[in-house]
């Protein structure tokens, strides 16, 4: 009988128990791909390398199915799931259920684990014919990193974890991440983390196997682009998450998380470049094989603070469990790679010198330093607490001035090189063309210094006068390449200028994929000028119908609404907004009062005590934003909460609800006065239409050739082809 | 019914991953090295090509002196000639067609 | 000059210059820090030193007078209470019992919090979950 009875409940345990068998049958497979690519790598039995591919793909479906099964039970609001049960609930909306898995420690690492499969997977597939020297150790560290994090979930973060008796409800989803953004951040950023690792494993495959020419960059080229414009896009809704739902009004805090993702994305970023000079003039081979093993060794990093509870940040917790073995991962990581990059140092010697400072070598060589330069002040201060805590006995920790202070000269002159790189060509550039190349760039920036010191105050604001003069010349310098480009096939061919345009951009891509990254973040590091130098900020008081100026606009309080649902409470204010007289916007900020299941705030303070939101009231513009946040004042609320709480104890919800409705409307009516922050943010939207442009432009320098342009590119390979056959060798 | 599952789930993956290994002696090892190599060298063929072409890019739009550009072209189709050596020994000698 | 003694110089000039960079850095830093303390550690601190404050707000304890905001912030454990006034932006997840750092100077028994300087952290998202799992 009594199996009879539970014997729905015993199906929805089961489903969690194929999950656990799932993820233990994927570590399995995850060792014995590696052992299996140890063993082939070392013998060159293919079988074995052959098998080791496939239980990567193994891998890859085991987990897919495991996170279907998740996700499912998420859908179907299935309790007996413990993580269901604990970052879900009836009430969440469909959309933020199918986020909620990776809201948690156990959800996250099965998403990285589920990407780094299926990543591998794919690398795997692709070069199953070819680097058979490389491949094998190469699937090694990928299905050791692989191991290392399912067993984590594994032996100390269960992601099926099950309860029996299921509960009724859910405890629902933190409210901050009931957020598009918030909701498609966390796979961005661990997308960015884990495609770096197919690089990485290249990269130790080919130091393994002393294979040092450039096929292992050329391999893992569009992985490493990828994982790049994944971890630029996960900063960017980061910031404008942080910009538009909190309530501070900034977009970056200098906070350790935030840091965490930065410092990949810049040596990622010199690793994008530097590989270029190893493809092209067989230059900086050690600086590549140390960038890429500093990218990922970060990456690690930055997933390890997260969870580790090491640093003060806003969003690092409490000692966790997996932060130990994490730390273990990256030293094991850092100290072998090392290690492989010190005993190979004979085959990563130059196949040539710089022999020109006016090149894009020597260029990219001052990239590389300023980018890892800033990484490095950036690792500096955010582990600051703990290094000075080593050498002294004593926490000390850096707040954002400092940062700002020693980051902004580096952004500086990064501005000035995004320009300066795209002029230069591979090889020596004749001064003749220096000259003439960087004339129209450097009146540009003059121009610009000069508009700007007449007509604004940025004299006194030297380092955004720099970003407005370095981005203007790099601006004008990208515009000529792409002129030149049209120009150039226009005089060769004969073809309409916009048509040469087309086909020079076309046939070069990456080239002129990456002149739009770079247009971007110029764009980018401008809105970011403006708006941390330009800023005005002021916080405010008002009674409903007063009225107060900031900046050139005239702030109106014209009333409070009060807004209660069975989710939350809303309270919001109506600003009436003019400028010279003219009406300029209507904005609403407001506050959301999330109720919370503590039972001691009683039945009415329950919706008062519990987490609370702000919605910004945002006016944007290209000229720049009206950024308003509201603080009500609730404390007069307190006698009649309190009252409340006392004499409607024992009265069903409905008419607790009432009451609390009842309640919301009479503060609407007569509210004490409320605070407000209101910030005028100068071209702040162009950090995001900047960041935006950025990243369509390694979209297209990523993106693979139409079928036309590959037939056009063949005509050009056969004469070439034909004039090499019947060339005299040079000697 | 999940147990069900769950063993032939495994039972498969088993098979899967282990069939490489089970007999099937492939010949094509003795092809694979050649096939493996040859790709990797025309894709260093395309890599040298697509610099060639910028220098010649460079040129043109005057970012190259003549004497430099001169240097750099000839160094790069010395470069291209011996990978179309080193192509013409793995494949049979044949006219070059398209390429 | 050989290009090889050209290389040397110049690889002289960017080490040295690299140092000299790392050194101005390393020293600015310990001056432009501040310290983190805990509230049991603020006992007999310099009422002059600018501190970071981190610890629990203690439930019950907080109370808007206008633009102030007054609570009291304990260690994790709940001990040594001491209070806080503090006037700026106060982040959305400040509630009892929350996480925070604040910024600012000790003075006569109440932590006197820096403008904007108080930092809630987000709700715990990554600590394993407490809802008893039995597996």
């Amino acid at each position: 009988m009594p199996l009879q009875v539970h014997h729905h409940d015993l199906g929805a345990i089961e489903l969690t128990i194929l999950g656990s068998v799932l993820l233990a049958a994927a570590l399995v497979c995850a060792l014995f791909a590696a052992g299996a690519a140890v063993y082939g790598g070392r013998t060159g039995d293919r079988r074995w390398v052959d098998s080791s591919r496939r239980a990567v793909y193994s891998v890859a479906a085991l987990l897919t199915t495991a996170v279907v099964i998740l996700e499912i039970a998420f859908v179907r609001n299935d309790f007996h799931f413990a993580l269901v049960a604990d970052h879900s609930s009836t009430t969440t909306p469909t959309f933020y259920k199918l986020t909620a898995m990776w809201s948690s420690q156990e959800g996250s690492l099965l998403l990285w684990a589920w990407v780094l499969s299926l990543a591998s997977s794919g690398v795997l597939y692709i070069t199953s014919r070819r680097h058979r020297e490389i491949v094998p150790w190469a699937t090694a560290v990928l299905a050791g990193l692989g191991s290392f994090f399912i067993g984590l979930m594994i032996f100390k973060a269960q992601p099926f974890g099950h309860l029996d008796p299921a509960p009724a409800e859910g405890v629902g989803l933190e409210p901050l991440l009931r957020n598009p953004y918030m909701a498609v951040h966390p796979p961005m950023l661990y997308s960015g983390y884990v495609l770096w690792s197919i690089p990485f494993a290249f990269c130790i495959g080919a130091l393994i196997a002393r294979k040092l020419d450039a096929s292992w960059i050329r391999t893992t080229r569009n992985f490493a682009l990828l994982a790049w414009t994944f971890l630029g896009i996960g900063l960017l809704l980061g910031s404008r998450w942080s910009y538009e739902e909190l309530g501070w009004g900034g977009y970056w805090g200098w906070d350790p998380v935030e840091n965490a993702a930065l410092m990949p994305w810049l040596v990622g970023t010199a690793f994008l470049h530097s590989v270029m000079v190893q493809e092209k003039r067989g230059m900086l081979k050690v600086w590549n094989v140390s960038l890429i093993s500093a990218t990922f060794c970060l990456c690690l990093l930055g997933t390890f603070l997260v969870r580790s509870g090491v640093l003060q940040s806003i969003h690092a917790f409490g000692a966790s469990t997996v932060g130990g073995p994490l730390l273990v991962l990256i030293a094991v990581t850092a100290i072998g790679a090392t290690v492989l990059i010190v005993t190979r140092l004979d085959q990563l010697q130059p196949e040539r010198r710089i022999n020109s400072l006016l090149s894009r070598e020597s260029i990219f060589l001052v990239n590389n330093l300023l980018l890892v330069g800033m990484a490095m002040v950036i690792f500096w201060g955010t582990f600051f607490p703990l290094i000075s805590e080593f050498f002294t006995g004593e926490k000390h920790s850096l707040a954002a001035p400092w940062f700002d202070r020693y980051v902004t000269p580096i952004g500086v002159l990064l501005v000035l090189f995004t320009g300066i790189g795209p002029l230069f060509a591979w090889g020596r550039l004749s001064s003749g063309a220096a000259k003439r190349l960087l004339l129209w760039p450097s009146i540009a920036t003059a121009v610009t210094i000069a508009v700007l010191l007449t007509v604004s105050d940025a004299g006194h604001h030297v380092w955004a006068l720099l970003i407005f003069a370095f981005a203007a010349f790099a601006l004008v310098a990208l515009w000529g390449e792409f002129w030149r480009a049209g120009a150039t096939r226009h005089a060769l061919t004969g073809e309409a200028y916009p048509r040469a345009l087309a086909n020079a951009v076309g046939r070069n891509r990456r080239r002129y994929g990456g002149y739009i990254v770079h247009a971007g973040i110029a764009l980018t590091l401008i809105g970011i000028a403006a708006s941390s130098s330009f800023q005005t900020n002021r916080d405010l008081r008002l009674q409903v119908g007063q009225t107060a100026k900031v900046g050139d606009y005239t702030i109106a309080y014209r009333k409070l609404t009060a807004d209660p649902q069975n989710e939350r409470i809303a309270f919001a204010a109506r600003l009436d907004v003019t400028r010279d007289g003219k009406h300029f916007a209507t904005l609403n900020p407001a506050r959301n009062y999330y109720p919370t299941q503590d039972p001691t705030a009683g039945p009415i303070g329950r919706y008062f005590m519990g987490d609370s939101t702000s919605e910004v009231g945002l006016k944007t513009g290209a000229g720049g934003d009206l950024w308003t946040a509201f603080q009500p004042d609730l404390s007069s609320l307190n006698p009649a909460i309190v009252r409340g709480n006392r004499e409607l104890r024992g009265l069903p919800p409905n008419a607790q609800g009432l009451a609390i409705i009842a309640l919301a409307q009479h503060y609407a009516q007569d509210p004490p006065p409320a605070n407000f922050k209101v910030i005028v943010n100068p071209l702040v939207g162009w950090i995001w239409i900047g960041a935006l442009i950025a990243v369509a432009g390694a979209i297209m320098a990523g993106w693979p050739a139409l079928e036309s342009r590959r037939r056009l590119e063949a005509a050009y390979r056969a004469r070439l082809g034909r004039e090499l056959g019947t060339a005299t060798p040079p000697n | 019914m999940e147990f069900v599952l769950a063993v032939v789930i495994v039972v498969l993956v088993a098979w899967f991953v282990t069939a490489p290994l089970r007999g099937r002696p492939r010949q094509s090892d003795e092809i694979d090295p050649g096939v493996a190599e040859l790709a990797e060298l025309e894709a260093r063929k395309e890599a040298k090509y697509r610099q060639i072409r910028d220098a010649e890019t460079d040129h043109a739009s005057g970012k190259l002196s003549d004497e430099d550009f001169k240097h750099l072209d000839r160094e790069l189709r010395g470069e291209a000639i011996d990978i179309l050596k080193r192509i013409d020994r793995l494949r049979p000698p044949e006219a070059h067609g398209p390429s | 000059m050989d290009p090889s003694r050209k290389r040397k110089i110049r690889l002289v000039v960017a080490l040295s210059a690299a140092v000299l960079l790392a050194a101005g850095l390393v020293y600015t830093s310990f001056n432009a820090s501040s310290e983190a303390k805990e509230p049991s550690q603020l006992a007999g601190s310099n009422p002059n030193q600018t501190y970071e404050l981190t610890g629990d707000v203690v439930p019950g304890s907080i109370r808007h007078s206008g633009d102030q905001l007054d609570f009291r912030i304990s260690d994790r454990d709940g001990s040594h209470p001491i209070p806080v006034t503090y006037t700026g932006t106060v982040p959305d997840p400040f509630r009892d019992g929350r996480e925070v750092i604040v910024t600012g100077k000790y003075q006569d028994g109440t932590f006197v919090g820096e403008r904007d300087s108080l930092i809630t952290k987000c709700p715990s998202k990554f600590t394993t979950t407490t809802s008893g799992q039995s597996s």
